[in-house]
């Protein structure tokens, strides 16, 4: 009886031994925490073709953007399908915290300088106290460089300036879609004709789907509420990102040529019914200023 | 009979009892190297909240890294890596469950240099493959410093590097172990 209780005893402890050699080690030091964390790469670039995305630049990063829009593509061949004409806008963004950027450009359209700082109060993130969606704000001011209309009344340096602040409340749903909306107020101190508000409001509509990992179909659509004088529609672009290391290539096509909020709000002539659209394309190259801390 | 019963089941006890020790640390370094021979830039990456635990008894060892806490020298980089390489919102942790096959031979309770050889499954963008490498434990009053090197096929991962930028990011990963384990109570 002893001899059984004994071997029963020591099979156990035998056992116990070779179950031991299967643990699991990580455990006993206990679960990690969950944490919370920030959602990143809701899109691949900080535009999510011409207005802003609800995506940050990283803190001491520079985005070299240089975007071009192109003619209409229904001028055919003779005009190469609109490429021998293009637009141009320059630009310089740099990320100064994981939720503050500004940006500065300059277009051929209007020889125009435009300068903006994008804040998010509240960025999307998962975890503890985790927030559904980011809360972004846009401030920006454009500078008309071309030479006045009418030289012989007085002019004010002011009459040149425009601005334009945007809310974006956006949200990345999963890994592959995105969708923000974005209302904008474009001031404009002067206008065209006296009948031409000073001020127009618009909504945008923007959204990404990733195609794979590197490739995104991105669309982008204002719906201008109110103050569109005539001849003037809503711009709506739609492109492909291209994601390649440093660089990334969105093409599309729009009906805008806009280069900024002012512009692709309030200036868009073309019509997507028309056949007036063109292509286009934002290159941006980011560089590391700052050595980059986790 | 009754008496050699007991006695090994004393032995067996006892010796569970002696060398139940084990080690860990939850701040260890993994460390890799993925740059292209002429690559103009550094494809590398270190991780400095790996967690490891050494079982003396059996020389099991484990670990355990979290693919965001790797950082790199270029933010974009880094989100490159978590986004289209190895997918961390999908697989946020790389594991290596295994054995130092040679654990007899280290003698913990005394300061010294011991070559390890440690076999065991390395888990990572979900894919598990065997890994084996000879690396070295250092033991210095009672603690113990874990180090070794092995290289990894990142397709034996089904981490993909696309061709437009196979001239910088290598086809292996040369990976550094490098873990200072206290006792653990």
């Amino acid at each position: 009886m002893q001899i059984r209780i004994g071997s029963i005893l020591l099979a156990g402890v035998i056992f116990s031994q070779l179950a031991h050699a299967q643990d699991d080690l990580l455990g006993l030091l206990g679960e990690d925490k969950p944490q919370k964390e920030y959602v990143k790469a809701a899109f691949k670039s900080s535009r999510v073709i011409n207005a802003h995305s609800m995506e940050f630049l990283n803190p001491g990063t520079m985005d070299f953007r240089i975007l071009h829009r192109f003619g209409t593509l229904d001028q055919g061949y003779k005009n190469f399908f609109g490429l021998d004409q293009a637009s141009m806008r320059m630009g310089f963004d740099f990320g100064i915290r994981h939720n503050l950027m500004a940006g500065i450009g300059r277009s051929t359209f209007k020889k125009e300088v435009d300068a903006f700082v994008k804040y998010a109060p509240l960025r999307q993130s998962t975890g503890p106290g985790s927030f559904p969606v980011t809360v972004a704000f846009v401030g920006a001011a454009t500078i008309d460089g071309l030479p006045w209309a009418d030289p012989t009344r007085t002019n004010y340096f002011t009459s040149r300036m425009a601005y334009y602040f945007s809310a974006i409340i956006g949200r990345k749903f999963n890994e592959s879609f995105t969708l923000q909306l974005t209302p904008t107020v474009v001031h404009k101190n002067l206008v065209q004709l006296q009948t031409d508000p000073n001020d127009i409001i618009g909504i945008g509509v923007g959204g990404r789907l990733n195609l794979n990992k590197r490739m995104a179909l991105t669309w982008d659509y204002t719906h201008v509420l109110d103050g569109l004088p005539t001849g003037y529609y809503n711009p709506l672009s739609v492109g492909i990102d291209i994601e390649t290391g440093g660089h990334v290539f969105q093409l599309h096509v729009s009906n805008a040529t806009g280069m900024n909020e002012r512009a692709f709000i309030t200036e868009t002539t073309g019509q997507w019914g028309k056949g007036e659209i063109r292509m286009g394309f934002n290159l941006s190259r980011t560089f590391q200023l700052k050595k980059h801390k986790g | 009979m009754k008496k050699t019963l007991f006695l090994s089941f004393v032995l067996v006890a006892l010796s569970q009892f002696v060398s139940a020790q084990k080690y860990f640390t939850k701040n260890g370094s993994i460390s890799f190297d993925a740059t292209s021979p002429g690559s103009p830039e550094n494809i590398t990456a270190d991780n400095r909240t790996v967690t490891c635990v050494i079982d003396a008894a059996n020389g099991n060892i484990q670990f355990k890294a979290a693919m965001k806490a790797f950082t790199f020298e270029r933010a974009l980089m880094q989100e490159h890596f978590n986004e289209n390489y190895v997918e961390s919102t999908k697989f946020p942790e790389a594991k290596f469950a295994g054995i130092i096959s040679n654990m007899a031979s280290i003698t913990l309770d005394k300061d010294g240099s011991y070559p390890a050889t440690v076999k065991g499954k390395l888990t990572l963008h979900g894919e598990t493959r065997d890994v084996e490498t000879a690396g070295k434990i250092n033991v210095s009053k009672g603690k113990l410093t874990a180090t070794a090197s092995f290289s990894v096929l990142l397709s034996d991962y089904k981490v993909n590097v696309p061709g437009v930028v196979s001239d910088k990011v290598s086809k292996t990963a040369k990976i550094t172990v490098n873990c200072a384990l206290e006792p653990l109570k």
